[in-house]
């Protein structure tokens, strides 16, 4: 069954047309890719899904329901949480921290019951940090509960941008070029930190990443971006030997 | 592992003592043993200023939201309580001009309810004016309540036959305590403190960082922004209230909205995003504008009259001041950080090592 349906979906900015009648189904449980040259309209394609952008055109379908038109906290209720590009961690405040906001949109209490830490609250204050706790435990991020987000190193600070996506409860995790800067070892274990969390935490994985290496691995099925449309779709193999996505990565380095 | 425990220990003990001292002063001063009415006064308005400062760091410093709307908000507040606690006997001396509207006129209400309506009040307003502004971008929120509070300042001008309009409001019962002041300032720091420190104030925090991170991690933005803001309003109509009765009078022009600007360079010398920090910013912005008093008035020195000393001169010093903070201490006294001593254990070993550092290299 496809978790995330992508119908038909134009994006317009002014002028300019960044996604053009994109059609996608990501099917439960698999690692899915999106690809494309800079500028194709990846992160477009991601922020119509998202909610950041109402689509000129089309739907989205989550779990079967219409996504298009809710807000993006709307959605992250619904199940879908996100990475972003250049990423945006609360820099100024505790990796823990980072984790228990991802919870807050699941509270129960009123501000008041917070405020005056009535037992129920307290009761479900203690369950959100137990969850995150555990949470961070899982990803080996526990030792670093107490530091400044911004001053992880940057391989961490990926990670726990993904570790904030799980604690908002996804079942869908849409992770935008979570290898960027990293070194090819880092991309080598990013490669099985994914496929552990997809497996400890039941998730569908759809991602964009400009690391061939790693989206030919990972990928049971890729999307290939050009100027906002899907000019090729189908396994590592079939992609990669399709002469429209040799053509549009022509002159491009596979590797950058 | 043993001497932690005994550090904890000697803290509290540390902590206790100087809470007594507190307390001791305050209940000394209240009772007229030490101090006089001037000193007293000083120090109601700075509890005062407190309770509006701490409460406009909620909304500016952990939320990130820039409102300007305390003085409208504050007035909100203060004429709730004069209209509703002026005696129902001394109200035909008080509004001799224009009579009271005759509902109004039959109501009074007791101190402590009037002050709670007033706050709430001032949060309806806030509501009022979140609604279609903290939709917007967040750039619009400091026009939209700096044009709220010098509205509210006109209405109360000419609403005469509610507010008395510039004749202002006279004989407001005075508190006869001291605790009525400091025991709301404290009441309303800690229900603040809580509350930022909860899962909510966690989110405000995230919205303060980022925005559009915050409402990928599901935060309702629109929802939290409004909370906030009538949140703080709350509290800057409490401050109101007790302004009004600390001064037993109120009139439009206590709340030009550059009274606002007291309380932003408070929160900015304090600390955005820090409670400790604004209440020691309070004692001193309010200590410090009773003293740079002597600006305002003319100076005379060897004979000679000196030009600039006259009334709004303290002022030019004032955004002087609030400009050199902006330029060169971005973070004030102690930037997000809450005292603690922790904190001035840090501080003093970096001076301690500043120290030595610079007699390594000699
Ligand atoms: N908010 C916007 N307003 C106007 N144009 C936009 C906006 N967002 C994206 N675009 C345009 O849409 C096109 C696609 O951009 P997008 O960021 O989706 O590309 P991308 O595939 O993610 O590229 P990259 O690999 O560089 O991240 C670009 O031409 C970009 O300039
Ligand atoms: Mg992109």
């Amino acid at each position: 069954m496809s978790i995330l349906k992508v119908e038909n979906v134009t994006m317009q900015f002014g002028g300019v047309t960044a996604v053009n009648n994109l059609n996608i189904e990501v099917e439960e449980g698999r690692i899915e890719a999106l690809i494309g040259p800079n500028g194709a309209g990846k992160t477009t394609a991601f922020n119509v899904i998202t909610g950041v952008y109402t689509p000129t055109n089309g739907s989205v379908y989550f779990n079967d329901e219409v996504i298009t038109g809710l807000t993006p906290d709307k959605i992250t209720k619904r199940g879908i949480a996100r990475t972003f590009q250049n990423i945006r961690l609360f820099k100024n405040l505790t990796v823990l921290d980072n984790i228990l906001i991802a919870n807050h949109l699941r509270i129960k209490s009123n501000f008041m019951s917070c405020t005056f830490r009535m037992p129920w609250s307290k009761r479900e204050e203690k369950q959100m940090r137990e969850k995150s706790e555990m949470l961070l435990e899982k990803l080996g991020l526990s030792d670093l509960r107490n530091e400044i987000a911004h001053s992880l190193p940057y391989g961490e600070q990926r990670k726990l941008e993904i570790a904030r996506a799980l604690a908002t409860d996804a079942k869908l995790l849409l992770l935008d070029e979570p290898a960027a800067g990293m070194n090819p070892s880092e991309t080598m274990e990013l490669s099985s930190f994914i496929y552990n969390i997809r497996d400890e935490f039941n998730l569908t994985i759809f991602m964009i990443e400009h690391h061939m290496d790693l989206v030919m691995e990972i990928s049971e099925k890729i999307y290939v971006l050009d100027f906002g449309q899907l000019i090729a779709q189908g396994t590592a193999d079939e992609v990669k030997n399709n002469p429209r996505v040799i053509e549009a990565y022509l002159g491009v380095d596979e590797d950058a | 592992m043993i001497e932690k425990v005994e550090n904890k220990r000697i803290r509290l003990l540390i902590n206790i003592f100087l809470a007594a001292i507190f307390v001791a002063v305050i209940v000394l001063l209240d009772t007229k043993k030490i101090g006089d009415d001037y000193i007293r006064r000083v120090l109601n308005l700075t509890a005062i200023y407190t309770i509006v400062s701490v409460s406009m760091n909620l909304v500016n410093g952990f939320t990130g939201l820039f409102s300007l709307g305390q003085a409208g908000f504050m007035a909100i507040g203060a004429y709730t309580v004069a209209l509703f606690t002026v005696p129902l006997q001394v109200r035909p001396n008080v509004f001799y001009m224009v009579p009271q509207n005759p509902i109004i006129a039959q109501i009074e209400l007791p101190f402590a309810i009037a002050l709670i309506l007033g706050g709430l009040l001032a949060a309806l307003a806030a509501i009022l004016i979140g609604i279609p502004v903290l939709r917007l971008k967040s750039d619009y929120l400091a026009i939209a309540t700096l044009g709220f509070s010098e509205i509210i300042r006109i209405v109360c001008t000419n609403a005469k036959s509610i507010t008395n309009g510039a004749l202002g409001i006279k004989s407001i019962p005075e508190m006869p305590t001291m605790w009525v002041f400091f025991g709301v300032a404290i009441i309303s720091v800690i229900i603040i403190y809580l509350l930022i420190n909860s899962s909510y104030g966690r989110a405000f925090k995230a919205i303060r960082e980022d925005e559009i991170a915050a409402e990928a991690m599901g935060i309702n933005l629109f929802k939290h922004k409004v909370m906030s803001f009538a949140i703080g309003a709350f509290f800057a109509g409490i401050g109101g209230g007790l302004l009004a009765s600390l001064l037993a009078t109120v009139d439009p022009r206590q709340f030009y909205f550059t009274v606002t600007y007291n309380f932003l360079l408070i929160i900015v010398l304090g600390g955005m995003g820090s409670i400790s920090g604004t209440v020691i910013a309070s004692f001193l912005v309010t200590a410090g504008l009773e003293v740079l008093r002597f600006f305002d008035e003319p100076l005379t020195l060897f004979g000679v009259n000196i030009p600039v000393f006259r009334p709004g001169f303290r002022m030019v010093i004032f955004s002087l001041l609030l400009m050199v903070l902006v330029l060169f201490f971005r973070n004030g006294l102690l930037g997000q950080k809450e005292l603690s001593w922790k904190v001035i254990h840090n501080w003093f070993n970096r001076r301690g090592k500043k120290k030595t550092g610079k007699g390594g290299v000699a």
